[in-house]
C-alpha cells in the first residue's frame, strides 16, 4: 500500500439495497403507531434536549428507517425522557413510550 | 406526462449542429494525457468523412484552466478568447468548434456574457487590438467535438470494422458514459439533450451497437474539479469522489467507460490505480480496472484503427481484455514501440492494479 499523501473520505450516500432494516422492523412490531410519523419536526423543535446535544425524535426515525443504527443509539443517549415531544406529535405518536421501546431493544441486542 | 409534450420538452435540448466547415481548436492538456484522440478526431472528419476542418498552429490555450482555478480574470480570458476567434475570422470560417469540454464552457459563458453586457464586448475588442491588431466576427455556432462525432455517428457505424458487442457472448457492452461537467450543466440549451438527458454519448455508444448503462451516481463529477485537484491538500476530495462514482457503478459490471472531457477519463484511469493502491480494490474483472476511452479513441477502435496507433498503451489501465472482447486485432509487441520503431521503454507494472 503506498501512502500519497492523502485519503479516500466514505462516502455518506446511503444505498437502500444494503441498509440494514432489522431494527426498524422490530420497533414496527411493537410500537406500529411509528409508520403514523409524518417527519413534521415538532417534536424536534420542542426537545430541551436537542439544543445542547443534538437529539431529535423525527431524526431518529429517520435514521432508523436509513439502517444508521449507531447513529440513533447516540442520539437516545441524550434524551430526558421529559414528554415534551409526546404532548406536540400532531399524529398523537407516543414519542416517550417509542423512545424507550427503542432503547429496550438496542438493551437485548 | 403526455407523449407530445415530452417531444416538445426534448426538441428544446437538441441542437441543429452544422455539417461542415469548421475551423478546429485544441485542448492544452489532452495531447499530454491522450495523444491520439485530437490526431484520430482530425482523421475521421478529413479523412473518412471528408469534411472541412481547418486548425491553426497560431492558437493559444483559452485560459479556462486558469480561470477555473480563480489565478486570472475574467477579462484576461475574454481577450485570450477574442483572440481565437481573431484566427477563426482571419482564416474565412464561422463555424467553431473545441476539443476541450472546459473550452467548450468557457467560450459559450464568453459569448453568453456578451449578449447580456454589450460594453464589456467593446471593451475586449478594445483590449485585444491594444494588444496585438487584431479583429474578430463573433463565431456563429460553437460545437464541442463530440457534438460532430455524435452527428457523424451513423456515418461511423456504415464504415465500421468492430462494434461494441462482446464477440464471445454476441451480447452488447456495457458501457457507462461520462459527461464533462463543463458540457451542459453550465448551460443546458448548448448540449445535446440538456444537463439532465445529455444524450451526446448515448447516441454513439448506441450507433455503435454497445449498451448504456444507468446507475444512481451517473451524473456526479469525476472528481478533477480543477481546485480539488490542483491543491495538493485537496485531492482526497478528488478521490473520494471519483471513488463514489466506482462505488455507484460497479454493480453493474461496466465494460468500458466512455467520456468527452479532457480531466475525465484522465482522473476516472489514473485514479483506479490510487485506489487500488490505497484500498486494494479493483472494479474490473480479475483484477484489472475498468478501462477508459475518450469517444475519438472509441470512434477509432469502432472503425478499425489500430490500437497502438491511437495511443492506448499511454492508459493506465490496460485495455486489452475489451480489445479482446470485441475481437479487435493487435499486436502486444508493438504496444510500447513508437513512430519510426522507437523503443518507448516498458513502464514498471503496479503491484495491486492488473495491468498487461
Amino acid at each position: 500500500m503506498i501512502d500519497f499523501g492523502f485519503k479516500i473520505s466514505p462516502s455518506s450516500a446511503i444505498n437502500m439495497d444494503n441498509a440494514d432494516l432489522s431494527l426498524y422492523e422490530k420497533v414496527r412490531e411493537i410500537e406500529p403507531d411509528i409508520s403514523k410519523c409524518i417527519a413534521c419536526g415538532s417534536c424536534s423543535a420542542t426537545c430541551p434536549a436537542g439544543r445542547f446535544s443534538g437529539m431529535s425524535v423525527r431524526k431518529c426515525i429517520l435514521d432508523l428507517q436509513r439502517g444508521k443504527k449507531n447513529e440513533v443509539k447516540k442520539m437516545l443517549s441524550c434524551c430526558m425522557l421529559c414528554g415534551k415531544c409526546t404532548m406536540v406529535c400532531p399524529r398523537g405518536i407516543n414519542t416517550r413510550h417509542l423512545i424507550l421501546s427503542i432503547c429496550k431493544l438496542y438493551k437485548e441486542d | 406526462m403526455i407523449y407530445q409534450g415530452k417531444q416538445k420538452i426534448w426538441a428544446d435540448y437538441q441542437k441543429e449542429i452544422p455539417d461542415d466547415r469548421w475551423y478546429y481548436v485544441r485542448s492544452c492538456i489532452r495531447q499530454n494525457f491522450f495523444p491520439g484522440a485530437e490526431k484520430m478526431f482530425m482523421e475521421i472528419c478529413r479523412n473518412v468523412l471528408k469534411k472541412d476542418f481547418y486548425e491553426s498552429a497560431s492558437h493559444t490555450t483559452c485560459g479556462g484552466i486558469a480561470y477555473h482555478c480563480d489565478t486570472i480574470p475574467q477579462e484576461t480570458v475574454m481577450t485570450i478568447v477574442a483572440r481565437q476567434f481573431a484566427l477563426m475570422t482571419e482564416a474565412g470560417y464561422e463555424n467553431y468548434v473545441a476539443s476541450c469540454i472546459t473550452s467548450f464552457g468557457n467560450y459559450i459563458e464568453i459569448l453568453e456574457t456578451w449578449n447580456e453586457f454589450p460594453e464589456l464586448e467593446a471593451k475586449i475588442r478594445e483590449m485585444l487590438w491594444k494588444a496585438c491588431r487584431r479583429e474578430f466576427n463573433k463565431p456563429k455556432y460553437v460545437a464541442h467535438a463530440s457534438d460532430l462525432i455524435y452527428k457523424y455517428r451513423n456515418l461511423i457505424a456504415e464504415r465500421a470494422k468492430y462494434r461494441l458487442i462482446n464477440k464471445n457472448t454476441g451480447e452488447p457492452l456495457k458501457v457507462v458514459e461520462h459527461i464533462g461537467c463543463h458540457y451542459s450543466k453550465m448551460f443546458p440549451s448548448k448540449g445535446v439533450g440538456g444537463a439532465e438527458y445529455p444524450y451526446v454519448l448515448c447516441g454513439m455508444v448506441e450507433a455503435w451497437g454497445g449498451n448504456v448503462i444507468d446507475y444512481p451516481e451517473r451524473r456526479h463529477c469525476c472528481g478533477y474539479g480543477f481546485r480539488q485537484y490542483h491543491i495538493k491538500a485537496n485531492r482526497g476530495y478528488s478521490i473520494s469522489n471519483t471513488h463514489k462514482k466506482f462505488e455507484s457503478m460497479e454493480p453493474y459490471h461496466p465494460d468500458m467507460i466512455i467520456t468527452n472531457c479532457p480531466g475525465c477519463p484522465y482522473f476516472m484511469d489514473r485514479w483506479q490505480y490510487a485506489i487500488a493502491e490505497m484500498e486494494g480494490k479493483t472494479y474490473g474483472e480479475n483484477g484489472y480496472g475498468i478501462p477508459v476511452f475518450t469517444y475519438e479513441e472509441v470512434a477509432g477502435l469502432v472503425l478499425g484503427y489500430d490500437p497502438w496507433d491511437l495511443g492506448l498503451q499511454l492508459h493506465q489501465v490496460a485495455v486489452e481484455p475489451l480489445l479482446d472482447k470485441m475481437g479487435i486485432e493487435y499486436d502486444p509487441k508493438r504496444k510500447y514501440e513508437g513512430l519510426n520503431h522507437k523503443d518507448l521503454l516498458k513502464p514498471e507494472l503496479p503491484g495491486v492494479l492488473r495491468c498487461c
